[in-house]
């Protein structure tokens, strides 16, 4: 079947009869029925991007009508969503949570991950199941004491730090991630570098991580990708401080402030899209791989 | 060896995993263990963060479970998503993983283009599809106008807006394409030779072939699908204020889950109990309700043979 497909343009060898010029129109047929299908599914994941971005560039009048195409291409409407009050510091605030918050994760999940991968001890199994529940926990469920404990005793609500601060101890899923991709490291390389001298933070550094990269790459991706979408942690605890919100938070206040400027709302929107995309375009392979180690691995 | 020499070997090797376990121990006990507990005890407190808590007895649970008008709404919701939702949710990806590795001219160019959407950040992506579907104006509606077909409320009518959260979250299915592709692209070539050999036709070869060695991995998709119905939080939140065309931002009240509740998900109510009436224990309780759900799910997951918990070595 798959043979076929690959060719289905090929022109008839002479010798072909009409069974195989039969099998040919089958394959031929399948193969407009096939990407007619992934036509089909194509614009429906992509005309909602192009509308987003037709909207955006209309005029305030245009945008207000049924109009599908930008009668003027109002490009000065990403200057004035740029030059919203606020817009700025909240992708600084953004860049911060997500930036620093990345950092802190992958250099505190790393050693974790790799004890849970590469050390034999008693509890490693229960440790790993704990891991999992906490992937699992819903970030609702602990949110009231968390928020006493941040907002009532060390007063820091109204700031992203109590945000920033727990991810330099450890992110369930990061470790869990990481912990997949460790495993795939055969233990012969760990055994002839100990063979060689190194301790296990020497081992660690000099043999596992260079090999680990994919795996870094793609949990540092993840965890970069979480905070910059984060809406629940901001709401919680920076609500109160329009100073201190991110991009997600500000985007939903800022169609509040515009309520019927949907082009703005829709060059916003794009404004916060587009980062997401440009680094996914940037580092597509080691995206993909990472969703993949997180299913596929059972 | 001595047994001097071995212990003390030992004990420097439970040190040295101590040593790397020892950022994840610390944030276990502080944003987990102790968070948790701490919820169980507020859930039998009157606390609203001024007045010091006072212990009430099983006041929040009733309050919850019989007075509490969002509590029964929100689970009938979460049920629905998790029936409806989850189900088209994996159907559908299963369908464009497949309809991916038929494709082979200009696959990457597909596989993007399905892929990004599930990229584009929450907030974004539901201000986007509020705007598409708005009965008003939106292009969806136009589209559907044109070709003669009905064009509902979606977000703004109680009936239509699950189906609209739906088919923003079908819009975002490249996760779940990714791993049913790796999936299918493992399933070993020789099984669907000899299954047309025996004569199978493609709909057989898929039932008796594809599904039953994907079928870890539908089950997975599920299961996790599931877990993030019980997190589902930002879409429907905002969808809903947004809709209702009310003013986002500090110190609002908002009545979550327009239009009629039809778009209250249970961490809703945390935040509306919690952080719109102060009401801590109550909020505790629903709390502790989302936990027990989320576990038994992850229990369901950890059992799976050889699942989440591959071996190690």
């Amino acid at each position: 079947m798959t043979q076929v497909l690959t060719a289905p343009t090929t022109p008839a060898s002479p010798a072909a009869g009409p069974a195989a010029r039969t099998a040919r129109r089958k394959a031929l047929l399948r193969w407009i029925a096939v990407h007619s299908l992934g036509i089909a599914a194509a614009l429906f994941f992509f005309l909602p991007f192009l509308f987003v971005f037709l909207t955006s560039v209309m005029s305030d009048q245009q945008a207000l009508t049924r109009e599908l195409w930008p009668h003027s291409w109002e490009w000065g409407n990403y200057a004035k969503v740029w030059h919203t009050p606020g817009f700025l510091t909240w992708w600084r605030n953004t860049l911060l949570y997500a930036g620093l918050g990345t950092v802190l994760t992958v250099a505190s999940s790393i050693p974790v991950a790799y004890a849970l991968a590469k050390f034999r001890f008693r509890g490693r199994n229960l440790s790993l199941m704990l891991v999992i529940s906490m992937m699992m926990l819903p970030p609702q469920v602990i949110v009231i004491p968390m928020y006493l404990f941040w907002a009532k005793q060390l007063g820091l609500s109204g700031t992203l730090w109590p945000l920033i601060i727990p991810m330099a101890f450890g992110d369930a899923f990061s470790i869990f991630l990481l912990r997949q991709f460790l495993l795939t490291i055969p233990n012969e390389y760990l055994d002839s570098a100990r063979v060689d001298g190194c301790g296990e933070f020497r081992t660690l550094t000099r043999i596992v991580l260079p090999m680990a990269k994919p795996g870094i790459a793609a949990v540092a991706l993840f965890q970069f990708f979480y905070a910059w979408n984060d809406y629940f942690g901001p709401q919680i605890y920076a609500s109160e401080n329009k100073a201190a919100w991110t991009l997600s938070y500000g985007l939903e206040s800022f169609k509040g402030a515009h309520h019927t400027d949907w082009n703005l709302t829709m060059a916003a929107t794009v404004l916060v899209m587009a980062p997401v995309v440009l680094v996914f375009f940037l580092a597509q392979k080691a995206f993909v791989e990472g969703v993949t180690l997180t299913g596929v691995k059972g | 060896m001595s047994t001097h020499t071995l212990r003390s070997k030992r004990t420097r090797g439970a040190l040295r995993t101590a040593a790397f376990m020892s950022p994840w121990l610390i944030g276990f006990g502080v944003f987990f263990a102790y968070p948790l507990i701490s919820t169980v005890y507020f859930s039998f407190m009157k606390y609203d963060g001024f007045r010091p808590p006072v212990f009430n007895g099983l006041d929040n649970w009733s309050y919850v479970f019989t007075d509490y008008r969002l509590f029964w709404p929100a689970l009938s919701n979460t049920l629905w998503l998790v029936l409806v939702m989850v189900t088209c949710r994996v159907v559908f990806g299963l369908g464009v993983g497949l309809l991916i590795t038929k494709i082979r001219t200009g696959a990457g160019v597909f596989r993007t283009l399905f892929y990004l959407p599930y990229l584009a950040p929450p907030v974004a992506a539901t201000l986007a599809f509020v705007f598409l579907l708005n009965p008003g104006t939106g292009p969806a509606n136009s589209v559907l106008e044109a070709v003669g077909a009905p064009a509902p409320g979606w977000f703004t009518d109680p009936s239509w807006s699950k189906p609209a959260l739906t088919a923003l979250a079908l819009w975002g299915v490249g996760d779940l394409m990714v791993i049913f592709m790796a999936a299918l692209l493992d399933v070993p070539k020789e099984q669907y030779e000899a299954a047309e050999l025996d004569g199978a036709g493609p709909w057989q070869r898929f039932r008796y072939v594809t599904l039953p060695s994907i079928s870890p991995i539908v089950m997975f998709a599920v299961v996790t699908g599931v877990i993030q119905t019980m997190q589902y939080y930002t879409q429907p939140l905002v969808a809903g204020k947004v809709a209702s065309g009310i003013i986002g931002g500090s110190g609002q009240q908002f009545e979550p889950g327009y239009p009629d509740k039809s778009t209250l998900t249970l961490p809703q109510l945390v935040y509306n109990l919690g952080f719109q009436r102060f009401d801590y224990g109550s909020a505790c309780v629903i709390a502790l309700v989302l936990f027990a759900l989320a576990m038994a799910f992850t229990a369901l997951l950890m059992r799976r043979r050889g699942g989440l918990v591959q071996a190690g070595d």
